[in-house]
């Protein structure tokens, strides 16, 4: 699926950079996680208790543990684009731009990955 | 509106808030003592306020985004449409921070 608008590809002129992948990602995400965030509230609202072995079992549970990596995953991709606007609107010197947008796609990368890993070693280890 | 700011606001809050729930599954993953330095951390006074603010922050920019998907899709652009959906995405937040709180505390 071509993330193009049918006007763009008709005019045949190619858009400046990506600001219309940037739009349509950050919509698809964002109704992602509705459905994800929605759940997620409604799990954390539901759970017993905050005890270690309560906690661990809730995020060793299959179910959960799918439901838990695609938050992680689609949150931080929300997270990112969210943040580089942010940054691109408020951030005006060019290094420090580049530099943070940088440090974002960095930081958002780790806590994906990181919070995965945590996710299957917690089923692995219960 | 002060929604569109508060949107941001909330977004970047939230972006935040995700290194606290990347620190919850890591802790979580590492073991009962490191759990507990968590749990005894997100206890704290501070600890409780903070969370309530992400729900709220939760809330808000839920309804409010679903109010963007809205407007994309090209409904509720009248003057009097757009203040009045303002009007419920607030009320709502404040509406379900509370009943999840007073309900779990």
């Amino acid at each position: 699926m071509s993330l193009r608008t049918p006007l763009s590809r008709v005019l045949g002129h190619g858009s400046a950079k990506e600001g219309t992948a940037h739009f349509v990602s950050q919509r698809i995400s964002a109704i992602a996680l509705v459905l994800l965030g929605g759940w997620f509230l409604v799990s954390m609202y539901l759970l017993e208790s905050t005890a270690y072995l309560e906690v661990v079992r809730y995020i060793g549970r299959p179910l959960n543990s799918v439901l838990l990596s695609l938050l992680s995953v689609i949150v931080a991709y929300h997270s990112y684009l969210g943040v580089q606007v942010v940054i691109e609107d408020y951030v005006h010197a060019p290094g420090l731009k580049l530099l943070a947008l940088i440090g974002s796609r960095f930081a958002h990368t780790l806590i994906a990955v990181a919070s995965v890993y945590a996710v299957i070693r917690i089923g692995l280890i219960i | 509106m002060t929604l569109s700011i508060l949107h941001r606001i909330t977004g970047v809050g939230l972006s935040v808030g995700l290194i606290v729930f990347a620190a919850w599954l890591i802790q979580a993953a590492a073991g009962p003592e490191q759990y507990q330095y968590f749990r005894v951390a997100m206890s704290h006074p501070i600890g409780i306020a903070l969370l309530i603010a992400w729900t709220f922050a939760f809330f808000l920019h839920l309804g409010n985004g679903i109010r963007h998907l809205v407007w994309d899709v090209g409904y509720g652009f009248e003057k009097s449409q757009a203040n009045a959906s303002a009007y419920i995405v607030l009320v709502m937040a404040i509406v379900l921070t509370a009943l999840f709180w007073v309900l779990k505390l």
